[in-house]
């Protein structure tokens, strides 16, 4: 790629970007402004100043924090995707299998999984990480099967036709057809787990954990009414999540450079 | 004349789809000598995409049978006998052109330095050099048409089997195709079915148009195009041409009207 090619890129990015990082700014400001002006006490919500500060004098504990519980997130992540997809393809593969299988994973999709945090920090150790993997695991588990199911099944039935015309078997066809065709179905569903991941893990966390751990940081600050220091932990697990959020959308574009989605080539 | 190897053989064809309960084909019979080029014509809904993908193994008959030289069909498919236009373009939004012209050839296990050497050869026939790289949906409806053809042409079938293949194009580039698709055909020596809608492109390049009538679709009648060969721009100024095509549009005309069945025997005499 040449320079100018890489500036004008880099250009239009900033213009894309622009609008975005005026609103962040403006809420900021606009936040920072409105404690001052109305009087709210620090413990409903703390200045973006005092927060900044605690980010900065706590980085020692927050971090590591951050990054023992980013790591459960993305241990559930993957181990809930890979699941999820694994799932998708042997339901639509067996079709009898899949019209057992779907209403079940439908029911569970619609399941607040959430709720079984407390119960998941039974069945495992709740001082080890693989109980908050398992409630990140589950969470992710059940949009990504959903989805990727769906893509499976959105072929065009002419392009099933036209490669059985070139006498394609069931391995070809899904190598492919079918998994080309989930593939923006996947990424949709992975960037939806992606989320769900940090969530599930800071949430488990909140039932109880390891002291090493985000989630268990937060809550013991705001027990101990440290609020700007649970917003501070807050603002780290936001900045971890989109992170993964971010890491996924790249491999979206990446592996989905062909979609038709209004980007010029 | 020695009589010719029978390429595709229809015999008693009959296609009823559950749904709607509607007889697509009813008794088809047909046979297909080699290097044959065959225009199936008739209105919309008589079952001409059905015939083909019946021919194709891609449907299968309700009672009948079709054989591809010698073989059953579904053995043809799984030899890959045929190549085959589909109405629409059927192309993979997540290949390229080219990638896309060259599936058949990946599944017959060309290496890829003789893949991409057909793929700019194919590029070329259809006046579509430069836009290998394009994505279908970047190309108009006619070009994508002109690369579904490019992919059914590329490895060089014995049997052809294309379902309207220029519906979409301009009269200029059809023309072109046309004379295009003719000089393939003797080339290769190859067979062709060809579904179209116009009558004198079916009278121009076929040796035989099968006019089909609709609900059931049958066959209404044949006629044998006597246009002496090879064909060319003059052919469509031949006085025969003019009459050939009157022929085909009288019997596609006829059928338009119910008619007893006596005189359906009538005019199957006439055309013998
Ligand atoms: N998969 C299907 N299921 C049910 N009915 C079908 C199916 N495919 C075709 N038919 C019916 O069979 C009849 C013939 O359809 P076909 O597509 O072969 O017509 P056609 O001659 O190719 O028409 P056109 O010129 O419009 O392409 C129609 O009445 C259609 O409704
Ligand atoms: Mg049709």
């Amino acid at each position: 790629m040449s320079a100018s090619a890489l500036t004008l890129r880099s250009t239009k990015a900033l213009r894309e970007w622009a609008p975005a990082l005026v609103v962040a700014i403006a809420v900021i400001g606009g936040w920072q402004g409105a404690i001052a002006a109305f009087d709210i006490q620090q413990f409903l919500l703390p200045k973006p100043s005092n927060i900044a500060a605690a980010l900065w004098d706590d980085r020692g504990t927050l971090w590591p924090a951050g990054w023992y519980t980013f790591k459960e997130a993305l241990g559930g992540f993957a181990l809930g995707s890979c699941l999820g997809v694994l799932f998708a393809l042997i339901v639509a593969r067996f079709e009898r299998v899949g019209a057992a299988l779907m209403p079940i994973a439908i029911a569970g999709n619609a399941v607040p999984i959430i709720a079984f945090a407390p119960i998941f920090n039974a069945w495992f150790d709740p001082l080890e990480p693989t109980s908050k993997m398992a409630i990140a695991g589950v969470l992710c588990f059940f949009p990504v099967l959903v989805n990727t199911l769906r893509g499976l099944q959105s072929v065009r039935p002419q392009q099933i036709e036209l490669m059985r015309a070139y006498a394609a078997g069931e391995i070809a066809i899904y190598r492919r057809v079918r998994i080309p065709t989930a593939l923006p179905y996947i990424f949709t569903s992975l960037k939806i787990a992606s989320v769900l991941a940090m969530i599930g893990a800071v949430v488990g966390e909140y039932f109880g954990g390891s002291f090493d751990a985000l989630g268990v940081l937060i809550r013991s600050d705001a027990q101990i009414l440290d609020f700007v220091t649970a917003w501070a932990g807050i603002v780290v697990a936001s900045v971890l999540g989109i992170t993964l959020y971010l890491a996924v959308a790249i491999a979206e574009r990446i592996f989905v450079r062909w979609a038709p989605g209004g980007r010029d080539v | 004349m020695t009589e010719p190897t029978t390429v595709v053989s229809v015999s008693g064809v009959t296609k009823t789809f559950p749904r709607g309960n509607v007889t697509a084909l009813q008794d088809i019979n047909l046979d297909l000598g080699a290097g044959e080029f065959i225009s199936l014509i008739g209105p919309s809904g008589c079952g001409k995409s059905t015939l083909l993908r019946v021919i194709g193994d891609l449907v299968e008959p309700t009672s009948g049978s079709v054989t591809i030289n010698g073989k059953s069909a579904h053995q043809a498919r799984t030899d890959r006998d045929y190549g085959i236009v589909f109405q629409d373009a059927v192309l993979f939004d997540w290949r390229t052109v080219s990638k896309n012209i060259e599936l058949p050839l990946e599944m017959l296990g060309w290496d890829r330095p003789k893949r991409r050497t057909r793929v700019a050869e194919m590029l070329a026939l259809v006046e579509l050099t430069g836009f290998g790289d394009h994505h279908p949906w970047q190309l108009s409806g006619g070009m994508q048409q002109r690369v579904s053809i490019a992919r059914a042409l590329a490895f060089e079938p014995a049997l052809l089997l294309m379902d309207e293949p220029f519906g979409a194009l301009d009269e200029m580039t059809r023309e072109r195709l046309n004379l295009e698709l003719l000089s393939i055909w003797q080339q290769l020596q190859s067979t062709v079915v060809f579904v179209t809608h116009s009558i004198s492109e079916a009278v121009f390049l076929s040796t035989r148009v099968v006019v089909m009538s609709p609900r059931p679709g049958r066959i209404a009648g044949i006629v044998d195009i006597d246009l002496p060969g090879p064909r060319s721009v003059e052919t469509r100024e031949d006085p025969r041409f003019f009459e050939l095509v009157t022929e085909v549009r009288e019997l596609l005309r006829m059928r338009g009207e119910h008619l007893l069945p006596e005189e359906e025997a009538a005019v199957a005499g006439e055309d013998a």
